[in-house]
């Protein structure tokens, strides 16, 4: 018999476990993305070339615990079935397979907040993506949230949470963002920086500078901190003094590309405004905690992402170019390819079209690619 | 195009489309030409990787209404 494994328990054992995974995607699909994790083996093998049977890839497989994956789930039941059948122990498939995987959010709790109220950090492993909820009294505000939103709506429910605040630091183009959808069923505000929103067809709060964002009735604020570069309206945000929500501007392994809205040449000397003067300025003590993660190195053994801000100006590589030519080569020069469908999913966020569920799904597919190196 | 044979997979999801394409082309003869339907966007990139893989040739695809036709020719 072999046994459907979730999105959540496969989550599980890329932060802190093991698993051989066969891949019967189609070659190319598995070079651009797959699941990967330090306890992680995977080999490739389309589906299409076992139709006939498995006997030629048996010898590369463990005699026990293997996982099939695929983009939805069929062929990986097929295959699954018929490695079962061939006498493996322990088969299982991806349920929904990688459109389930690229959809997941964890929540790991981050810390505490110093008047009470706490931080939460959601990890869309499959994608690279971080979004953050900050709770306090009662009252929560989520920051870069994802399209599926069902999973702070849960949270929400089971911790008493009102959502009062959704907050997008930029326009994203590698996800669409939950941030409207989640503001409309809830009554929250949703703030946007406003010139990341000149083409939107919507009404939103102006996220600016200056313009604090108090959660609970505590003194939980949100400062925003106005940094442009990977788009023109990029904004940062100091969390109760502690923690630094850097969105596409800096991250743990790289910094924020320039080049999504097609401004790449234009915004440079913002981006490095931002990160060498703007964030030089910062307290050290602050914990970075950015939009999205590269590789999955970055996890820690929580399954959380995040390094204090005065570790980056010592070790990535981003924060460390001296020269500003050989800086501006860096974030426009031999970028990784752009995020699939980038320019529909900008699109989408302003409000201009309207997929559907399964289109916007399809869109979504693939890793982040928000950085300058992959 | 001389097509020798027409399979419909519309409404089927992976990996049906491809198994079925596979045990047609198995009873076709080298050079002749298989239509294949199908509504699952997967099998665009699946189609064209498997003929790759197994000696055959992706003639061409359009798409119409939400329906792929694949002209496949037997290697």
């Amino acid at each position: 018999m072999i046994k459907a494994l979730s999105a959540k328990e496969v989550a599980n054992r890329v932060v802190d476990g093991n698993m051989f995974i066969l891949d019967v995607r189609n070659e190319g699909d598995y070079k651009d993305w797959r699941i990967e994790g330090k306890g992680i083996k995977s080999i490739n093998r389309p589906y299409f070339d076992l139709i006939d049977g498995v006997e030629e890839v048996l010898e590369d497989l463990p005699k026990e615990e293997v996982l099939v994956v695929c983009a939805k789930e069929g062929s990986s039941i097929m295959v699954a079935e018929m490695l079962d059948e061939a006498g493996v122990k322990d088969v299982y498939y991806l349920e929904g397979g990688m459109k389930s995987w690229s959809e997941y959010l964890m929540p790991v709790k981050l810390g505490d907040l110093k008047d009470g109220g706490s931080i939460y950090q959601f990890n869309r492993i499959g994608k690279g993506c971080l979004s953050y909820l900050v709770e306090s009294n009662g009252e929560a505000a989520i920051i870069d949230s994802a399209r599926t939103i069902e999973a702070y709506e849960d949270f929400a429910k089971e911790n008493n949470l009102e959502i009062k605040h959704m907050i997008d630091t930029h326009l994203h183009a590698d996800h669409i963002s939950g941030g409207r959808k989640l503001a409309e069923k809830t009554g929250a505000t949703y703030w946007l920086p406003p010139k990341d929103a000149k083409e939107v067809t919507f009404s939103f709060a102006k996220l600016e500078e200056g313009k604090d964002i108090t959660i609970g009735n505590t003194k939980i604020e949100i400062q925003p901190l106005y940094t442009p570069g990977h788009t023109i309206g990029s904004t940062s945000m100091i969390v109760d003094g502690q923690f630094l929500l850097s969105g596409d501007i800096l991250f743990v392994d790289s910094i924020g590309r320039p080049d999504l809205a097609g401004k790449a040449e234009d915004w440079v000397s913002d981006l490095r405004d931002s990160l060498y003067n703007k964030y030089n300025n910062l307290s050290k003590d602050l914990v970075v905690l950015p939009a999205h993660f590269g590789k999955i190195s970055e996890l820690d053994e929580r399954g959380a992402v995040s390094a204090p801000l005065g570790e980056l100006f010592e070790k990535n590589d981003g924060l460390n170019i001296k020269n500003e030519d050989e800086f501006r080569r860096a974030v426009t020069e031999n970028l990784p390819p752009q995020p699939n469908a980038y320019q529909e999913i900008r699109q989408t966020n302003m409000g201009k079209i309207d997929p559907t569920n399964d289109e916007q799904r399809e869109m979504e597919i693939g890793p982040n690619r928000c950085a300058i190196t992959e | 195009m001389n097509i020798t044979q027409t399979l419909d997979t519309k409404g089927l999801s992976c990996p049906m489309p491809i198994v079925k394409t596979k045990k047609a082309m198995d009873t076709l003869s080298s050079g002749d030409i298989l239509e294949v339907l199908a509504t699952d966007k997967g099998a665009v990139n699946d189609l064209s990787a498997w003929s790759k893989s197994s000696g055959h040739e992706l003639l061409e695809h359009t798409e119409e209404d939400g329906v792929f036709k694949f002209y496949i020719q037997k290697g």
